[in-house]
């Protein structure tokens, strides 16, 4: 009863296009072989290495236990593509079907997955960000030139914004005993992401390392020596901070400019696609051909009031390429929805933090177990009477747990008791997360739905 | 149908198998008898409850004592706090991590890799006196080889010295017994006997250690004396309780690890076969035998904080909750053709070392320790054969295995 379907066939000889040959890509690429798609593969990347991991680069990599071209990602399975590294992906023509490249070629597809994550945003005052010594961490050859300049001991280094990127290279300065200067604009570290009732546990582990940590304080500008080498910056509080390396650390700018005009829902928040991963048109409406995945994905969770989440998550990436690829070889009712529960980690100062599902989203926290002077302990996030995420300081095993909670709408605080439940574990406080409508240096869950922050958006469509 | 289950599963006639019994078990995942245990048997529930912050370790926390299995371990018979298998953090937490400085990963990752050549010293020993004063016509594979194996690592990771180990044996031996209870022994005698091998390892153990205080010399022992991390230092007391924890948990499970993996594999000769000439094949077979036969069948030492809604049941607050690792490692939900050996299965994620803060903390040794085993046996006992099956095994229905494994080969081969 089955004939030779449109499903068939594209499974059999169809021409999949991934651009992005990163994490999410390389891992969507291996889905598809392994569901049996014997068509012909092309992985598109700006890039000039075949995929490599990004985590090693801000801890491993900057402590020089790692070398950054030595964290090419583990292969799954032979995936037998066309690759074309080195190349940027320039611009989508949707009615056609086909991705044009910087060189000049234009790829064709039956199915293209967008999988172009993101990238650091720079310091926005160019010729500042052209000296000598002036950092972004993102790429295999940014870990690689940072390193080098660590490795040659530098007199200090300014660190600025102090996210997770900020804190883990801050904590990687100080085990190589290097001076470090961490300025961030909010409250504490980490407030963007976890708040900051959580921030000033973060803010005692820089301070108690030795570093030089000031907050609520923003940058204003940084200062070069007549060879062009990066002296100093200069801070809102009128200090000025004497540094030879300065790394700019304020969060992702997503990898989308290269749809502008393209008619995809593209844009600086990232592709909007439906759980399914099938990206959607400028209209709203949903394409059938065109899917996304990974950094610069965009998608609604029925489990957060079907809010559009961005995840800046290694697993995320992982679980909706998984997703992506299935769906791409999939038809109507076979296709999965992307139901991923938010995770994150991050090590830092020889504490190993953990997030589930959406701190950021919470406005109160209970500490369950543990204790934050101890720095070892499980904060749970309340929203409007649920469980919404969690976060552990060096107590990861229990986060199972509370993935849980998240996944059965807990509600919030914990009606039960638990071991190592302290005083402070009594009742929950004010998370204390700043205001969203102030920007930080990224949260790495951003949040963009129809939450009251939107309506700073203004709706620009696009026209060829 | 499930009319005294649990009594069926203690009582001895079932212990060479005791799966059908565990079968029946999970038709009721979480099962409740009179004033019996609440007994968790399916893997999913055990899995999540062993990662459930409400659930504790620590018996302070029963709302009644007194339960099926009799007298326990006689830990809490002497003057030793108890171990940090028995509490709940942050006294665990601490207490765990000051064991793991000079045992493992991050501030001790060689350890147990150190040890394998050491490790693979002693396996030859114990098969070449086999071979020189044994008769491989009858062999008591436990007797000759997976217990002494364990115990004699234990010495040597602790930094028991030689002249000592025979000493320590018998302790152990003793020790190990307790834990094994016997229905025709004397209990009083028992008791007493216990309490003494107790007291007298208790007091070796102080001397050696105040010992290693004056001159460390790098074992486990002078670390955990001597041991200065972020935690500051155990005091006697708890290193006490900790090397008595280490030697009794540390080979108790191997002994069975060994044992059980030996009496499979004669019973599966085609993947004893392959082991013969692979050995690398021992990594997943170790990994399957933590599933099909695992050396702990079930951890009887839980009791919920607060009420926990499972499987339709409230299990209450204070509570005796017992989790059948071993029926969960067979639990079809989880495992495809649960009842098959299979060395080959893709996702072993088993229970047989436990899962969340307890799981098993010399898992990497334990590993090793039966890969290495399993692996020179194979090689060079010919034509092994069993002489009994099912073997005698052991009283205790908690650390399962066979008490003799009578076994046979035509000769056995030089190193
Ligand atoms: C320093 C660092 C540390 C991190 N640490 C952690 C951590 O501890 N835990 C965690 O959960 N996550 C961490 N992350 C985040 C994690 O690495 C990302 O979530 C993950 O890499 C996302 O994968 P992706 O494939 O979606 O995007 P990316 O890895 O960003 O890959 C996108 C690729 O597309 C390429 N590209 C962009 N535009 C184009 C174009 N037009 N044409 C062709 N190619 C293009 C990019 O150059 C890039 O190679 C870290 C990230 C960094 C940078």
């Amino acid at each position: 009863m089955s004939g030779d379907s449109a499903l068939e066939r594209l499974k059999r000889e169809g021409r999949i296009v991934v651009v992005g040959a990163s994490l999410a890509g390389l891992r969507a690429a291996e889905t598809m072989r392994e569901k049996g798609f014997a068509g012909s593969l092309t992985m598109i990347g700006d890039e000039p290495y075949e995929p490599y991991d990004r985590p090693p680069l801000s801890k491993q990599v900057l402590l020089g236990k790692a070398t950054a071209d030595r964290t090419a990602l583990p292969r799954r399975r032979d995936i037998d593509a066309k690759w074309r590294l080195g190349v940027p992906a320039t611009g989508l023509d949707m009615t056609a079907r086909r991705v044009k490249l910087a060189d000049g070629d234009e790829v064709e597809y039956d199915r293209l997955l967008i999988a172009t994550g993101v990238r650091a945003r720079p310091w926005p005052n160019e010729e500042e960000a052209a000296l000598e010594g002036v950092f972004t961490l993102r790429t295999r050859d940014d870990g690689a030139a940072l390193e080098r300049r660590l490795a040659a001991g530098p007199r200090r280094v300014l660190v600025i914004g102090a996210g997770f990127t900020g804190s883990e290279i801050a904590s990687a300065c100080r085990e190589r005993d290097l001076p470090v200067t961490v300025a961030e604009r909010g409250a504490g570290p980490l407030v963007g992401a976890l708040g900051g009732v959580i921030g000033e546990v973060a803010a005692g582990m820089h301070r108690d390392n030795g570093v030089d940590l000031r907050t609520g304080v923003m940058v204003t500008g940084l200062e070069g020596d007549s060879s062009g080498q990066v002296r100093a910056a200069h801070l809102s509080d009128g200090s000025l901070v004497e540094a030879d390396v300065v790394i700019v650390s304020l969060g992702a700018q997503r990898n989308t400019d290269w749809l502008a005009g393209s008619g995809l829902g593209a844009g600086p928040r990232g592709i909007a696609c439906d759980a399914g991963c099938r990206a959607f048109n400028i209209w709203g409406i949903v394409t059938d051909d065109v899917f996304v995945a990974g950094d610069v994905a965009r998608s609604p969770h029925a489990l957060f009031g079907y809010q559009f989440l961005s995840l800046e998550h290694w697993g995320n990436a992982v679980a909706q390429a998984e997703t992506a690829a299935h769906n791409m070889l999939s038809e109507g009712v076979d296709r999965r929805p992307h139901v991923w529960i938010p995770a994150f980690w991050s090590s830092q100062f020889g504490v190993n933090i953990k997030s589930v599902g959406v701190p950021s989203m919470g406005n109160e926290i209970l500490i369950t177990q543990g204790s934050r002077d101890e720095r070892r302990f499980v904060g749970v996030y309340g929203y409007q009477g649920r469980v919404i995420g969690a976060v552990t300081f060096d107590q990861c095993r229990w986060l199972d747990f509370y993935e849980q909670q998240i996944e059965h709408t807990a509600p919030f605080p914990l009606p039960f008791t638990t071991v190592d439940r302290r005083s402070e574990g009594n009742k929950p406080l004010d998370a204390d997360f700043p205001d969203p409508s102030v920007p930080t240096h990224g949260p790495t869950i951003t949040l963009s739905g129809y939450s009251p922050a939107d309506r700073q958006m203004t709706f620009t469509p696009a026209h060829n | 149908m499930t009319e005294g289950i649990l009594r069926q599963i203690l009582d001895y006639s079932s212990r060479a198998n005791p799966y059908p019994l565990y079968e029946e078990l999970r038709k009721t995942p979480v099962f409740h008898d009179g004033d019996g245990p609440y007994v968790v048997s399916t893997y999913h529930e055990i899995k999540s409850l062993l990662h459930d912050p409400r659930i504790s370790s620590d018996s302070r926390n029963l709302a009644t004592v007194g339960d099926l299995l009799g007298e326990g371990d006689g830990e809490e018979a002497t003057a030793l706090p108890p171990s940090f298998l028995k509490l709940d953090p942050p006294d665990h937490d601490r207490l765990r991590r000051m064991t793991n400085r000079p045992f493992g990963p991050p501030h001790s990752p060689h350890r147990v890799h150190d040890m394998r050549g050491e490790l693979g010293g002693i396996v030859t020993g114990l098969i070449d006196t086999i071979s020189e004063q044994g008769d491989p016509g009858r062999i008591d594979l436990v007797e000759e080889f997976s217990y002494p194996f364990p115990v004699t690592v234990i010495c040597r990771l602790l930094g028991v010295p030689s002249e000592d180990e025979s000493r320590f044996h018998v302790w152990a031996d003793t020790l190990a017994a307790s834990l094994d209870p016997d229905p025709d022994a004397d209990p009083a005698e028992r008791v007493k006997k216990t309490q003494d091998a107790r007291m007298e390892l208790g007091m070796y153990l102080a001397g050696l250690i105040e010992e290693r205080r004056k001159n460390p010399t790098g074992d486990m022992l002078s670390e955990l004396a001597t041991g200065q991390g972020p935690d500051g230092a155990m005091s006697t007391m708890e290193v006490l309780s900790t090397s008595a924890l280490l030697l009794i948990a540390g080979h108790e499970t191997t002994v069975n690890l060994i044992t059980n993996g030996m009496l499979t594999l004669l019973r599966h000769p085609e993947v004893l076969d392959r082991l013969r000439t692979d050995p690398a094949l021992s990594v997943p077979i170790v990994e399957e035998l933590l599933r099909y036969e695992p050396p702990v069948q079930l951890v009887p030492q839980r009791t919920p904080l607060a009420d926990i809604e499972m499987g339709g049941v409230t299990i209450p607050k204070g509570a005796s909750l017992w989790l059948i690792l071993a029926s969960g490692n067979r639990d079809p939900q989880r495992f495809k053709d649960p009842d098959r050996f299979d060395p080959d299965r893709p996702d072993v994620q088993h229970l047989g070392l436990g899962s969340g803060i307890h799981s098993c903390f010399g898992a990497p040794l334990a590993r090793l320790e039966a890969a290495l085993a399993l692996s020179e046996l194979a090689r060079r006992l010919e034509n092994p054969r069993l002489l009994e099956d099912p073997p005698p095994y052991r009283q205790n229905a908690v650390l399962r295995g066979p008490r003799h494994l009578p076994i046979a080969c035509d000769s056995i081969l030089p190193a």
